[in-house]
């Protein structure tokens, strides 16, 4: 207690710097301060596009619409642009709650068949019930977040995997829709004759030689509606930062288990909603449609630019990675190029994607 | 004591077994197919449980997960061998990948029918039960040639396949359509290699309302010209439908189809669907389980149609709008017919 | 004003038993307005349950403990937050993916006003920028224009002046730092010491847990020993050498008979 020989031998520690520091004096002292770095210019592309991780699919988008506008005919005219919009909106919207399950380092197998359940309950309930088409859609909605729930609660109260969870949900919706629809579809003019609302999202708006469909519109406000939640409320913030790293955001005091439920519920009553739009999109209610609707739902959301490890990506990206494989598929189509080409091109658009991707995450490295 | 006595009962219940073979009670019958999804393959499964009831057979059914789901049949004939069932309908996914199993389970003594689709090759099976694909085809396609009359030759026509798999039920259909129309189909076993100017193009629809309509989006994309549109089956043809209508050309294009399905017959009735060929899964299915019931009892072994290397359970053109040489039934006949 | 100075935390006989293992055993501490206080002990000791009792993220069995002499019990690191504890985490708990601003905000995020902000629940990203960029810039951690840089592009060191801004930001009573320096190459540990200096500066208490002896000795004022599962000894780290303190740790040598505290100051 006594012996006064502090390390730095002059009898007592010095309070500052230790000796073997002093060095430090001369070398760079900008070490916390935030400067960029000087970059190579492969490491300047990487960091743009690390810090604006649209700009990839954004630039895909555009260099196909341009290439297909040149070498196909009829596909850069009003009507096959905004036909392209109608074919990618069911997925757009599967999509929107893809992007939401993605971001917090999940994956949602189960999207399309709680939409194609979901629109099996309202056309059952609104055609062959006769209940009033609004309530029938609200119960469609009901049964949308229910299933939401299901896997949100499988998910944080079980801490069961979301891909194991959703797989098996995905069969047990399935097996419920064809249960409950007994595999028939409704006919469009049954729908027509007794509940017409159920097709509303397939109302054509025409604008200079466009074809809008309502639910082309209705997609583009979900996109922009959650664009603004994730971007401009605690909520989305939230969503991100749980799917960044779920436990530094428990730390920072976020319920994580709540986000994520909330994450679930959201994004099965947005399958719900695109079961409405869908109605409107078929015509009829089809038990067997959409059964790809999973995987083109992922698809979108990877080549969007979306990072399968969560907390990265923009929902914008979302919609461009839609459009992408739209556009791809009708460019190559008016080309005459064979379906299983089309599948072969999207196959390789997801794995540069996810090419892209890992090469961007490098940057934190 | 125990196990004397466990042994004699075993003893006793093989020898009940083996002594009264022919009870009906004991005779099971295993009825597996593509997928329990398809209205079509539901119906038979319904008609199948029918007629085993009648009957008072055992029914067990099976069925993939997806069409082209040859494990999971695989699994299904074993564990039907297993359970020493006295025959097998099987409506086959992989027609050529599931014949060693099917094999095995002639070995083992069980008759084996094809239903609907037949084995590759067609004589793997005991029997085959099915629907002449190729003259459903052909039936909507000469139906249409006629309505057509002079105007087929400048026809556009627009055809929504299955799939780009070139399935044996696709190709026949397919092809049947063109050449019941009137169109060099060069080799009969592929889709898409004709050389007709008429023929806009091919495009898949899975057999759903939603693929059908993105399918027509699609030709109509190639040529908004196209006046007689062939569908695989009654929800490609309704979703045929939406796209046409929603690009106001509904009224120029005649739809044809194959299937009888209600749905598919109602759009016959209101117009929707110039004409489908009906089909009847409903009797291979019953046709199936007595033919088993059958051989169980006296060992028959079910003949083929004459001609054809299968039992044709028939096909019926539904069409309101009849012509000459062609024979058809109504919608309204249709409806009462239908199945699903 | 010398006779007033209390213990803005004083921890009284705290119990934690884990099954048969007593990890904290009628543990003491006091934390004194504006000091640095190190806390070490050997591996095992239970300095960590301890300082975990002290934010919420262990519960005690038994004991007391007094937040300005008031009493306190902390379910969460959550509630400790809300009463003004700010706790930096040897992991830092920052999310890569976003801003240092959000990260700053995250889960106590600052809202527009009027409508906008209580129906639609905007973000007054405006607001949260400047106030990151001001607590950054007090702390000398900051040129200006990158505050919306992402925290996965930041250095280690950068990142820690991250988390230490973030706590120093929101304390109102103490900051607990755990492990500060462990993850840092030299020049990174001088700038976070320099930095903890800083905040104490700014009339901040520290928590500090380390085992790097010469960081303690250099930022503490005080040095809580902590030796099986209880307070050891409290010295003052410029009346005792560094070879001395870790016997005392170590049971090497006997402790002090008396508790080192500021001057003047007393118990609650």
């Amino acid at each position: 207690m006594t012996d006064q020989s502090g390390p730095n031998g002059d009898g007592r520690p010095k309070r500052g710097m230790q000796d073997f520091e002093k060095v430090l004096d001369q070398s760079a002292t900008d070490v916390a301060s935030f400067q960029d770095r000087d970059r190579s210019l492969v490491g300047s592309v990487q960091h743009i596009l690390h810090a604006n991780p649209t700009l990839v699919p954004v630039i895909v988008l555009m260099v196909s619409v341009l290439v297909f506008g040149v070498i196909a005919n009829n596909f850069f005219t009003p009507f096959n642009i905004s036909l392209i919009i109608q074919q990618v909106t069911i997925i757009g919207i599967l999509g929107v709650a893809q992007t939401l399950i993605i971001l917090t380092a999940g994956i949602d197998l189960s999207v399309a068949a709680i939409m194609v359940l979901s629109s099996v309950v309202m056309g059952k309930l609104a055609v062959n019930f006769g209940i009033p088409a609004p309530i029938a859609i609200l119960i469609g909605f009901a049964v949308g977040a229910l299933c939401g729930a299901i896997n949100g609660f499988l998910v944080t109260r079980l801490r069961l995997p979301p891909f194991i969870v959703t797989l098996g949900t995905w069969s047990i919706f399935f097996a419920l829709n064809l249960w409950y629809s007994e595999s028939q579809s409704i006919r469009s003019q049954d729908i027509d004759a007794t509940a017409p609302m159920l097709k509303w999202f397939g109302e054509r708006i025409d604008i200079l030689g466009f074809q809008f469909t309502t639910g082309s519109f209705l997609m583009l406000f979900l996109f922009a509606l959650f664009w603004y939640l994730l971007n401009w409320t605690p909520w989305g913030r939230h969503v991100y930062a749980v799917g960044d790293d779920a436990e530094a955001a428990g730390l920072s005091g976020i319920r994580v288990n709540r986000v994520l439920t909330s994450v679930y519920v959201i994004g099965g009553f947005l399958c719900a909603i695109a079961a409405w739009a869908a109605i409107g999109r078929v015509g009829s209610v089809s038990p067997q449609s959409f059964q790809e609707g999973n995987l083109d739902s992922i698809t979108a959301v990877v080549i969007g630019g979306c990072s399968l490890f969560g907390g990265r990506g923009s929902i914008i990206g979302t919609l461009i990675g839609a459009l992408i494989v739209g556009v791809f598929r009708s460019g190559l189509n008016l080309s005459g190029v064979d379906v299983l080409w089309q599948d072969f091109a999207v196959g390789l658009l997801i794995i540069i994607a996810v090419a892209i991707d890992q090469w961007l995450r490098k940057v934190s490295g | 004591m125990k196990s004397l006595s466990l042994t004699t009962l075993t003893a006793a219940a093989t020898l009940c077994m083996t002594a009264v073979p022919a009870m009906s009670q004991e005779i099971i019958v295993g009825l597996i197919t593509k997928t329990d999804t398809n209205p079509f393959f539901v119906m038979m499964r319904n008609g199948a449980e029918a007629i085993a009831e009648d009957l008072g057979v055992e029914l067990r059914s099976f069925a993939g997960a997806y069409d082209g789901d040859n494990e999971a049949q695989i699994e299904a004939i074993e564990s039907l061998i297993a359970a020493e069932a006295a025959g097998i309908l099987i409506t086959p996914s992989d027609t050529a990948g599931i014949v060693p199993s099917v094999e095995r389970a002639r070995e083992a003594g069980l008759l084996v029918i094809a239903l609907d689709t037949p084995l590759d090759p067609i004589d793997a099976a005991d029997a085959t039960f099915a629907t002449d694909n190729f003259q459903a085809g052909l039936l909507i396609g000469q139906w249409a040639a006629a309505t057509l009359g002079d105007e087929a030759a400048n026809a556009r026509i627009g055809m929504l396949d299955l799939s780009e798999a070139q399935v044996t039920v696709d190709v026949l259909r397919d092809q049947g359509f063109m050449q019941g129309f009137g169109i060099d189909v060069n080799d009969p076993n592929v889709i898409g290699d004709e050389d007709d100017p008429r023929i806009v193009g091919h495009d898949i629809t899975g057999g759903a309302e939603e693929g059908g309509r993105t399918a027509m989006e699609n030709l109509l994309q190639r040529d908004p010209s196209i006046n007689v549109v062939y569908t695989i089956n009654e929800p490609a043809a309704a979703g045929a439908y939406e796209a046409l209508n929603s690009f106001g050309l509904a009224d120029q294009v005649l739809i044809v189809s194959v299937d009888g399905g209600c749905p598919g017959v109602q759009n016959v009735a209101e117009g929707i669907i110039g004409a489908t060929s009906m089909q009847f899964p409903l009797l291979m299915a019953s046709m199936g389980v007595e033919a088993v019931v059958e051989h169980a009892n006296n060992g028959t072994v079910p003949a083929n149609t004459e001609g054809l290397d299968f039992f044709n359970t028939g096909v019926v053109l539904v069409t309101d709008q009849p012509v000459d040489g062609i024979d058809s039934i109504t919608s309204a006949e249709g409806l009462e017919r239908c199945w699903g | 004003m010398e006779e007033t100075l209390k213990p803005v935390l004083q921890a009284n006989k705290l119990v934690k038993r884990y099954g048969r293992v007593t990890a904290m055993d009628q543990a003491d501490f006091e934390l004194y307005p504006g000091e640095i206080l190190a806390v070490i002990g050997d591996n095992g000791a239970g300095k960590s349950t301890m300082v975990k009792s002290l934010c919420g993220a262990v519960v005690p069995d038994d004991g007391q403990i007094l937040l300005d002499g008031q009493p306190v019990q902390f379910a969460t690191p959550i509630d400790a937050r809300d009463k003004g504890i700010e706790i930096v985490y040897q992991n830092l708990a920052l999310s890569p993916a976003l801003s240092i601003a959000d990260n700053l905000f995250l889960g106590r995020e600052l809202f527009r006003g009027g409508v906008l902000g209580k129906t639609f629940r905007m973000l007054d990203k405006k607001r949260m920028k400047a106030f990151a960029r001001d607590k950054l810039t007090e702390l000398g951690l900051l040129t200006i224009q990158n505050i919306d840089q992402l925290v996965e592009t930041l250095s280690g060191g950068q990142r820690q002046g991250v988390a230490v801004a973030r706590a120093a930001a929101f304390a109102t009573k103490f900051v607990i730092m755990d492990e500060p320096t462990a993850a840092l190459g030299v020049k990174e540990s001088r700038r976070v010491l320099d930095l903890i200096k800083d905040v104490q500066a700014r009339g901040m208490a520290i928590v500090l847990i380390s085992h790097n002896m010469p960081h303690v000795f250099e930022v503490a004022d005080r040095i809580h020993i902590h030796r099986l599962g209880k307070r050891h000894a409290v010295v003052r780290a410029d009346e005792i050498s560094m070879s001395d303190a870790v016997a005392i740790m170590t049971g090497a040598l006997e402790p002090p008979s008396e508790i080192a505290r500021p001057e003047g100051a007393t118990l609650h």
